[in-house]
């Protein structure tokens, strides 16, 4: 868990100015991402933690957070 | 920071001359009349049909080839090469196929994937409207819910095989928000103009449409209400733009391998125009920017091989650079062959003005100053934090 924390913390790095960023942070409300960023981020997640985003996962709530991040990577790898 | 790999596989050199004789010998022969017919001859849509290539994009489970990016790559690099219509069908064909791939149930892959990939159905994408082009967010196309599905009404125009088209990805504003729908040809309401008169890549059968409450069935809706534009226009336009990139680089070959021919041939001053440096820093400046581009598109096709979410970025980059390296490479292919370029004898004409489109379609040429200026400036500032 504090290791895919830490991966996802590293990613989201790259496109977001607040190095404090909180794990309940919602990184859509704060303005942080453009328009490319909802696919950069489906991306890196199928890549990284070798999972499908499907169409009924599309829903923004599960990527508004690092928290919510992890759980929706936690029940796709557990639904495997 | 991901390295990329130079070396083709066994399959993918094969795959490569085979799209180059393909296309020298079904495609080349017929694109001035696609030019002048302002279509796609018939009998090319036929050749197209049963070569496979129009599911190039989609796995073998739907019929497709199951071709990787680099390799379709190569693909939309030999089209663009011998005829830009041609690549344009391929292109819309396949943000079509490979959005519903992407984004699909079960039952819209089942549905539509197969008869895609064996071109059963040709697909195009609907966005651009007559008041909403660069700025997608402000299209007016509406999607109404109502208890027996969507009610569709709106105009849209400069679709790119709009008149021959059975399946349409249409983007619609649906409770307020940005949303994508597969909608038939056959809905009721739907009308098509065709919109003759282009400058450049005349045969790609532009329409304007026009729905005028459509009924549209609830599972005519791809992905949730409220993705339409951040995550299935903008994962369609991806594949759009580096299928463009591609076509761009193969255009501004068949520029330069028209300029050397003309260049060994014509004779001015008592020496071949090839002899003369004004000429040769022009063909140097193709040869350059050819190879440049073509990099830049192997680059942003191995990273969607290995998913990698900086392909997306390296698209836009590639597809900015490409496109602007063909227009100069187009004008520099009409000055090498002088009054003969400026005639249809010739076919530099056409590609000067194929060219200058590459400019103009998923996202102009300014929209791409603007995002990957602001990209890098914001990676930079990440950076150097
Ligand atoms: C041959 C062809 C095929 C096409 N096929 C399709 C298709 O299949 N499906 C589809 O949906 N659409 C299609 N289009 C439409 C195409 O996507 C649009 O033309 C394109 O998005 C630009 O929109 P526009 O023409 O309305 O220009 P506008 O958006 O009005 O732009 C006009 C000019 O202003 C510039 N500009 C606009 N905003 C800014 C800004 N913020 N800053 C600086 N400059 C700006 C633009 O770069 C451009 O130079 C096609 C167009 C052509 C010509």
């Amino acid at each position: 868990m504090e290791e895919n924390k830490a991966k996802i913390k590293q990613f989201l790095m790259r496109f977001i100015r607040k190095p404090d960023l909180d794990d309940d942070d919602d990184i859509f409300a704060l303005g942080f991402v453009n328009s490319l960023f909802a696919m950069q981020l489906v991306m890196y997640l199928e890549k990284e933690f070798a999972i499908v985003i499907e169409n009924e996962d599309m829903s923004l709530d599960n990527f508004r957070t690092i928290h919510r991040m992890l759980a929706f990577i936690e029940a796709k790898t557990s639904a495997k | 920071m991901i390295a990329i790999q130079f070396e083709f596989t066994a399959d993918q050199y094969e795959r490569q001359c085979e799209f180059q004789a393909f296309v020298d010998s079904a495609i080349i022969p017929y694109a001035g009349r696609h030019d002048k017919e302002e279509r796609i001859c018939p009998e090319v849509l036929e050749t197209l049909r049963a070569s496979g290539y129009l599911g190039a994009m989609l796995p073998k489970a739907y019929g497709g080839m199951g071709l990787d990016y680099v390799t379709q790559g190569m693909l939309n690099e030999q089209l663009g090469r011998g005829c830009s219509s041609v690549r344009s069908l391929l292109t819309v064909h396949g943000m079509v196929a490979l959005a519903i791939l992407r984004w699909g149930t079960k039952q819209q892959k089942d549905d539509w994937l197969p008869k895609l990939a064996s071109g059963e159905a040709i697909g195009a994408l609907a966005l651009t409207e007559p008041h909403a082009g660069s700025d997608a967010k402000s299209i007016e196309t509406t999607a109404e819910l109502t208890d027996d599905g969507y009610i569709l009404n709106g105009q849209k125009k400069w679709i790119t095989m709009g008149q021959i088209a059975d399946l349409f990805l249409l983007f619609a504003i649906c409770d307020g928000k940005p949303s994508a729908f597969l909608v038939e040809r056959s809905c009721a309401g739907f009308t098509s103009k065709a919109m003759t008169g282009l400058l450049g890549a005349r045969g790609s059968m532009i329409a304007e449409l026009t729905f005028d409450n459509c009924p549209l069935p609830t599972t005519s809706l791809l992905g949730q209400v409220g993705t339409g534009l951040s995550h299935i226009a903008l994962f369609s336009l991806d594949y759009g733009r580096y299928t463009i990139a591609c076509g761009c680089v193969g255009l501004a070959q068949a520029c330069l391998e028209a300029s050397m021919n003309y260049a060994s041939q014509r004779r001015q001053f008592g020496e071949l125009l090839q002899e003369k440096q004004l000429i040769q820093k022009m063909i140097t400046e193709m040869t350059v920017n050819v190879k440049a581009a073509r990099l830049l598109c192997y680059k942003a096709g191995y990273l969607k091989d290995v998913g990698d979410p900086d392909s997306i970025m390296e698209t836009w980059t590639a597809k900015y650079f490409a496109s602007t390296i063909v227009t100069k490479a187009a004008s520099d292919a009409v000055q090498i062959h002088g009054a003969n370029g400026c005639h249809s004898d010739y076919p530099a004409e056409r590609y000067y003005r194929d060219a200058k489109i590459n400019e103009i379609i998923e996202g102009t040429t300014q929209m791409h100053e603007w995002l990957i200026a602001s990209q890098e400036i914001r990676s930079y500032h990440v950076d150097s934090r």
